[in-house]
């Protein structure tokens, strides 16, 4: 039996880091654990982090693959900056995270990994356990893989299938640890090994034994079973969400909204593939997922969709962008919307493609032969990028042009709570087709959006031709016309900038809307900057965050709203782009604060940038 | 029937106000022609087609057609038609393409379209030339071919478009003349009938930087002699008196030319076309004068289930299963929870 929660050592919040190799099964457990943590009614944040490689070779540094999850009795922001708790289920996993944990931190070894060879393949010259490397911690020391294989002894599994079903026998001995209902995980198996009863009943076994040997022996001083109490959320129908996930919703919800059906042409690519795996799964939706020849062809075959009339979609990450650079040029000059999801990702070039960034700002806004401005917004947290897929959805019909929604490794892995909404309470935006004869022009246009009429294949009378070349703006016929070059040019700009009309105007997250300091963000940095910002205000500190979703047009108010602060400080996962424009937009001394390591920003790390701007300005 | 009966179409029907504009005596004016005329006669609707150009000569197409039309950029139009296609199947979508944009640049998306079987007609202009930048050597262009990239002449093998297509699964296969007009309108006709990818490949003279390219095919006095019209069901005949055919090798793998009425072969010694027959066809497709009379017409057609029915048969089936969609459950579906106003 659990104990009763009066006997549990009460805290307010925990992050723990599960570790081990890319193979043991990390990301699962970590899954599961998100989901009874969600349900336990903890608010939280996730960062998973793993290789590409998908099985790098066993024991290996740089196959480890860790899954952290921060939750708390109050609102969580970020995944959390050190683990209190790290899971090591070798001597590469102990090696590579060990770095990260302030002395007192609990550390729970899988002992039965700590071979001659697995030590030396860690880089471990004696080891670990032994040579006092782990006198500043608690540690915990099992050896899982024995433990998991008496676990499983029953079902007579080859030695190599039995010790797969640790990663469960970890994740219940954390059960206990944190008084977690085993029952969703149970039944999440029931349901995932269902053809594969001996694996199903052999990982519920792993999951039991775990949680069993936390209740029945005795664990070191200074180790005990903890509660953390339900946190204050907004009152609600929640569920866990990923950013991927909200992205692939937010499309289908924007296509609804609009009254079309949807093309997605992707090609697979980390970290957006599983948003096409997500929309793959919804074609009773009106959705119409094809993976393309490469990503060229995915993107042109959105704009083939959007031109015969239903919504064209197109997913990727950065160097998938590069590549359909000059399609998206061909969708500015057609003047088609598209909705283009950059899920961004560590380059240039291949780069790190399974780690974070925010470094394809500038190719979305500039990235383009010509004069070729295009919306852009970014997401800010995992539900986010529901609201603004829908919102690049919208805007990207209501101007005709395609349209960029940037995410991020980050928020696109990682999980948090997210209140549900009812599809109903969105605003709809319905499309209206041109079906009027009389005086019909492809490039008519709406005197107050300057859209141009959509006129699809298959409507009599309105046969027309578009293309690449330049167009006439009074008949849409091919023009080289040096004047109508420059209107063309200039009204493909104003439909754009005229959408700063219909998005919201710049709020301030935390703190007051002047001071001495701002900081600026966009993207997945919210969270870790947010909770920057309100510690620092908790010390008295003048800061206040504001974080940016339209990039492009910029909200009406932020020019004038930034001068109100004395300073600005703008961090980013780059080399400093949106600094960039804000500098040359806005004509202010703003200031980049810039990690390019593919990790997120740490909390600790903000504050202390933010600190000491402050003391600096004193 | 629709509300209003269409009336009959003509060739006017079908052609733009926009001046054409490709230099005079261009093959692509023959070409532009045939198709204008062609389609009236088959039922197409103008509102119906739509005509999807990359970019070249060839691509310049779409403008000269009173119909849908999209010029998008060098080699993706069938990438661009196939999304046309999975958006509304029911559109007529001809694809214009040319060696450099077909087999060049766009080589990888001409290769998809084919082996997915999209339904779609796909007209690739063989000049074995870049016209539009002026000349230089393309990916059809035989070895030696010189030009302003390569003035002691190109070294690189050619890729002939028919064994391509073949290669690529297409399923529709068929070669014409931009000049000779009927049966160029024949094959435009099969094209157009056949439920799949139909590849098309037209030989068209450029004046200008490739003159004469094909003189040894389509010159008219070695025309009989050098151009074979394969027809299904008819022997493999060809030549001035019609006593020419081809034949399987007896001593080996192959074809042979036979002479009927010479060492006692008679017309049931000369092979009959099958154009459903893939090992034919690629024999056929690979022929190449000066040792074999070059094969035009339907060299292969063998439908099969078209890419975007089978998609669509999928959304369908996937509604069958789930039902009216319910968007407020696909949210809710899953592990939720309700946090409750605090009393």
């Amino acid at each position: 039996m659990d104990l009763p929660s009066r006997e549990r050592k009460q805290l307010d919040e925990v992050v723990i880091r599960l570790a081990g190799d890319s193979g043991d099964g990390m990301q699962k457990a970590g899954e599961q654990f998100t989901l009874t943590t969600a349900l336990a009614g903890n608010d939280l944040a996730t960062f998973p982090d793993f290789p590409a490689e998908i099985r790098a070779p066993a024991g290996t540094t740089f196959g480890v693959s860790g899954f952290q999850i921060h939750f708390a009795d109050h609102d969580v922001l970020t995944p959390g900056d050190r683990p209190d708790v790290l899971v090591a289920m070798n001597p590469a996993a102990l090696k590579v995270n060990l770095g990260d944990l302030e002395p007192g931190a609990l550390v729970i070894v899988n002992t039965g990994a700590f071979t001659p060879a697995n030590l030396r393949k860690a880089g471990y010259a004696s080891n670990p356990l032994e040579d006092g490397t782990l006198d500043p911690y608690r540690v915990i020391e099992i050896d899982i893989s024995k433990q998991t294989l008496a676990a499983v002894e029953p079902f007579e599994l080859g030695s190599r299938d039995a010790l797969r079903c640790k990663n469960f026998w970890a994740l219940g001995l954390l059960y206990w640890m944190f008084d977690r209902d085993p029952e969703p995980t149970l039944a999440w198996l029931d349901e995932k090994f269902a053809s594969k009863p001996v694996i199903r009943d052999a990982n519920k076994a792993a999951l039991k034994a775990g949680h069993a040997y936390g209740e029945t022996v005795e664990l070191p001083s200074g180790v005990e079973p903890y509660r953390v109490p339900r946190a204050k959320l907004a009152p609600g129908l929640y569920r866990n969400v990923t950013g991927n996930e909200a992205t692939a919703w937010g499309l289908v919800a924007g296509a609804r909204l609009a009254g079309l059906e949807m093309v997605l042409g992707s090609y697979p690519i980390t970290p957006a593939s599983n948003v096409l795996h997500y929309l793959a799964r919804l074609r009773h939706f009106g959705v119409t997922t094809f993976q393309t020849e490469d990503e060229i062809a995915a993107i042109c075959a959105a704009i083939g969709a959007s031109f015969a009339g239903k919504l064209g979609v197109t997913t990727t990450s950065g160097p998938g962008v590069a590549l359909k650079t000059e399609a998206i040029g061909l969708a500015i000059a057609a003047e088609l919307p598209v909705v283009i999801v950059d899920i961004q990702r560590a380059g240039p070039s291949t780069g790190m493609p399974t780690k974070t960034e925010q470094s394809d700002l500038l190719q979305a806004m500039y990235g383009r032969n010509g004069d070729a401005p295009v919306p852009v917004v970014a997401a800010a947290t995992p539900g986010d990028c529901f609201t603004m897929a829908i919102e690049a959805t919208r805007l990207a019909l209501r101007a005709m042009v395609p349209t960029f929604l940037l995410t991020d490794g980050y928020i696109a892995n990682g999980a948090a709570p997210w209140k549900i909404p009812d599809f109903d309470s969105l605003p709809r935006f319905p499309v209206h087709f041109h079906e009027e004869r009389e005086g019909f022009h492809p490039f008519l246009r709406d005197p107050e959006t300057l859209a141009r009429v959509w006129a699809k294949p298959g409507t009599p009378g309105l046969e027309h031709r578009i293309g690449g070349l330049e167009k006439d703006y009074d008949s849409g016929n091919i023009s080289y016309d040096p004047d109508n070059h420059h209107r063309m040019t200039k009204v493909r700009a104003e439909k754009v900038a005229r959408l700063a009309d219909v998005i919201p105007e710049q709020e301030v997250s935390s703190g007051e809307d002047h001071g001495e300091l701002a900081v600026v963000g966009w993207g997945g940095t919210y969270g870790a900057i947010e909770a920057a910002v309100r510690k620092c205000r908790e010390r008295g500190m003048s800061v206040s965050h504001i974080h940016i979703r339209y990039l492009h047009p910029f909200p009406k108010n932020l020019g004038e709203l930034l001068s109100r602060f004395d300073r600005i400080l703008v961090p980013e996962l780059n080399n400093g782009q949106l600094v960039k424009i804000l500098r040359s937009e806005f004509l202010v001394p703003a200031e980049g604060l810039n990690k390019i390591a593919g990790q997120p920003f740490k909390v600790s790390e903000l504050e202390s940038a933010i600190t000491s701007r402050l003391q600096k300005g004193a | 029937m629709a509300p209003d009966t269409p009336r009959a179409l003509t060739r006017k029907d079908f052609m733009s106000d926009q001046e054409v504009r490709w230099c005079p005596g261009c093959g692509d004016y023959a070409i532009l022609a045939a198709l204008q005329r062609t389609l009236p006669k088959i039922g197409a609707r103008p509102e119906n087609t739509v005509f999807v150009s990359g970019i070249g000569c060839s691509s310049r197409f779409p403008y000269y057609m009173n119909t849908y039309g999209f010029h998008t950029i060098h080699g993706r139009a069938p990438a661009i038609a196939t999304g046309v296609k999975l958006a509304n199947p029911d559109l007529d979508v001809w694809i214009i393409t040319g060696d450099g944009d077909g087999l060049s640049i766009g080589g990888n998306h001409l290769l998809h379209v084919l082996r997915r079987n999209v339904d779609v007609q796909i007209l690739l202009f063989n000049n074995r030339v870049y016209g539009l930048t002026k000349g230089q050597y393309s990916p059809t262009s035989l070895v030696g071919q010189r030009g302003p990239s390569t003035p002691l002449g190109s070294v690189d093998f050619p890729i002939h478009p028919i064994p391509f297509a073949l290669g690529a699964n297409a399923r529709f296969v068929a070669r014409a003349i931009d000049t000779v007009q009927k049966p160029l309108m024949e094959v435009y006709e099969r094209a157009y009938r056949n439920k799949g990818a139909s590849f098309v490949e037209i030989l068209q003279n450029c004046p200008v930087f490739n003159d004469g390219a094909f003189s040894s095919i389509t010159a008219k006095d070695i025309a009989s002699d050098r151009q074979l019209w394969a027809v299904h069901g008819e022997p493999l005949i060809f030549g001035k008196e019609r006593n020419k055919g081809l034949r399987l090798r007896r001593d080996g793998c192959g074809l042979e030319i036979v002479t009927i009425g010479e060492d006692g072969v008679t017309t049931d010694d000369v092979l009959v076309h099958d154009e459903t027959n893939l090992a034919l066809a690629t024999m056929l497709a690979h022929l190449q004068p000066p040792e074999f009379p070059m094969v035009f017409g339907v060299i292969y057609c063998n439908p099969a289930p078209t890419y975007e029915r089978e998609v669509l048969a999928q959304n369908e089936l996937a509604r069958q299963r789930f039902g009216e969609p319910d968007f407020d459950a696909l949210l809710r579906s899953g592990h939720t929870w309700r946090v409750d106003p605090e009393t």
